[in-house]
């Protein structure tokens, strides 16, 4: 069911772990639908992420995205960092599951609340950059059964 | 990957070698149509009516009181509907319980949404039990059929039947009950526990796939669910599934004559499971009652921790197990079985079910709990929610 990509970060995920006064921390989803990503960011003086790391509660999808998320704004500037989107990860990712699309918004999500995070703290503006949504789903419509 | 440890057998089972012996000239050979007069037919006539006899003497009833179906969701279906329109003139209404499989769940709730009827669906309490009393005060003048499940599939927890048939049979009311998990791994006896429905399943028990009966108690009244020809006493319509039908009656009999050693053997193996995993892994509940529980089930909520990761990281250790968690469901929400004995979702979504059978060996328990320490480990550290558990601990 997963591409190769995605077992080999769901197996070996990259970037697990906490970074102790982050610039910028971002948790998104909620334990009701069974995905929860943080994510922390080390940002330099020049606007550079330095470091990044992720704890995921969640599927394999759900940990791959998050580990492919931090592999892809490491080393960027947080501009740059603005352009992965969802898309971006799941492309990065050969692709995920239909039914799990879902855990890629989940990983731009919460990389944009570690931004937000940052952007507060620093009391600067990341052009657009929107406040983040605490749940994925809101707004989601349930799937019509028929009979 | 070298072997494979299979702890899903409440999914499905391996066919018996005897069982499908025992099928085979039914497709090669005697494949005539036991609806057919001349003599070729006689021998799937034949074979169909002394299958019937077995399974019907299993549980104590008469032979013309089983009806072979095409699986156990559609003895669910055909039980709930079938009764339904039968006693529609009578009541509309429906008890059941919140932890009943999809096949009765989703029935009920196609009846409230296009027949009009009215459904209760019971609580249970926090290991999965029916309250008896709750049950006859929700009886209603309107309710026509009671569907209780015999025990359940994901917690593994056994009902108390007996005392549900008997509330059923003083108000006059129809039992049906769901008893794919437990006939075969229990000793069922239909009039001992008041039971005018019963649905089961072959390939639960080591029978074939796409196979099922109802048991239907001699003077209930059903409408039939497949309509064609005059099969099954024309009450269910469609050429008999000649293989399938002696590929159960096999596997039937082959359950009932090994009960005994075999779920004491399996009980040993699974309060063994239990106890290790409750010992050496922190922050485990067992879900399900721990005494009147299948002899094969075993369901652990592991907090912190989602599912599905689980169930892939035990995978590539070569361990086949299910979970009740969101992902493995198709949906958003975890089981809806894990929610009604109250356990918050993020635990719901955390739960592994291993449910043994008759190949399992304790070697292969103790392999599953050290790759299960080892993997619990990891998925934790990865976990936000173990993080923040550790910190409010700290403070």
């Amino acid at each position: 069911m997963y591409s190769e990509k995605v077992m080999d970060h769901f197996q070996n995920p990259r970037n697990v772990g906490e970074i102790e006064d982050a610039s910028g921390v971002g948790t998104v989803g909620n334990a009701k639908c069974g995905d929860i990503m943080r994510i922390y960011l080390d940002i330099d003086e020049n606007q550079v992420i330095h470091d990044c790391k992720f704890k995921t509660f969640g599927c394999g999808a759900a940990v791959a995205t998050s580990s492919m998320a931090t592999e892809l704004v490491k080393g960027k500037t947080i501009q740059e960092a603005m352009e992965v989107t969802n898309q971006a990860v799941m492309d990065a990712l050969d692709g995920l599951p239909p039914v799990k699309v879902h855990c890629s918004l989940l990983a731009e999500e919460a990389i944009h609340a570690a931004l937000w995070d940052y952007a507060e703290k620093n009391h600067i503006e990341i052009e657009g950059l929107e406040k983040p949504k605490t749940d994925i789903h809101e707004g989601e419509e349930e799937q019509e059964e028929e009979y | 990957m070298n072997k494979i440890i299979y702890l899903d057998n409440a999914a499905t089972t391996r066919v018996a070698p005897e069982v499908v012996e025992a099928m085979v000239p039914y497709f090669s050979e005697n494949y005539g149509n036991p609806s057919s007069i001349y003599e070729l037919a006689g021998a799937s006539k034949e074979a169909v009516s002394r299958s019937r006899e077995t399974i019907a003497g299993i549980l104590g009833a008469e032979a013309k009181e089983i009806y072979f179906t095409g699986c156990g969701t559609e003895a669910d279906n055909w039980a709930i509907v079938g009764a339904f329109e039968a006693y529609k003139d009578k009541g509309n209404h429906i008890i059941t319980t919140k932890i009943e499989h999809h096949a009765v769940l989703n029935t009920c709730e196609y009846l409230e949404k296009m027949r009009k009827a009215n459904v209760t669906y019971l609580d249970v309490d926090e290991n999965g039990l029916v309250r008896p009393e709750e049950l006859e005060k929700a009886i209603t003048p309107k309710t026509i059929l009671i569907s209780v499940m015999y025990a359940n599939n994901e917690i593994g927890t056994i009902q108390p039947i007996k005392e549900i048939g008997q509330i059923a049979r003083k108000h006059g009311i129809l039992f049906h009950t769901d008893a794919v998990q437990a006939f075969g791994q229990l000793p069922i006896q239909v009039d001992d526990d008041y039971i005018d429905m019963l649905s089961s399943s072959a390939h639960k028990i080591n029978g074939p796939k796409g196979m099922g009966f109802l048991y239907i108690r001699k003077g209930v009244k059903i409408r039939s669910f497949i309509h064609g020809g005059a099969q099954e006493r024309k009450r269910r319509a469609g050429t008999e599934n000649v293989p399938g039908i002696v590929g159960y009656a096999c596997a039937a009999k082959r359950a009932v004559d090994s009960m005994e050693e075999r779920t004491k053997r399996e009980r040993n193996l699974r309060n063994h499971l239990i106890n290790r995993i409750m010992k050496e892994i922190p922050y485990v509940r067992l879900n399900g009652d721990p005494e009147k529980r299948l002899p094969n089930n075993v369901n652990v909520s592991l907090q912190f921790i989602e599912g599905e990761s689980l169930l892939i990281m035990l995978d590539m250790e070569g361990i086949c197990v299910s979970s009740g968690s969101a992902c493995t469901s198709g949906s958003l929400d975890p089981s809806h079985v894990l929610l009604a004995i109250g356990l918050p979702h993020e635990i719901a979504h955390g739960s592994l079910r291993m449910t043994l059978g008759e190949d399992t060996t304790k070697e292969e328990l103790d392999y599953v709990v050290e790759k299960l320490k080892g993997i619990v480990e990891h998925l934790r550290a990865m976990s936000p929610l173990y993080e923040d558990f550790v910190k409010n601990r700290k403070k």
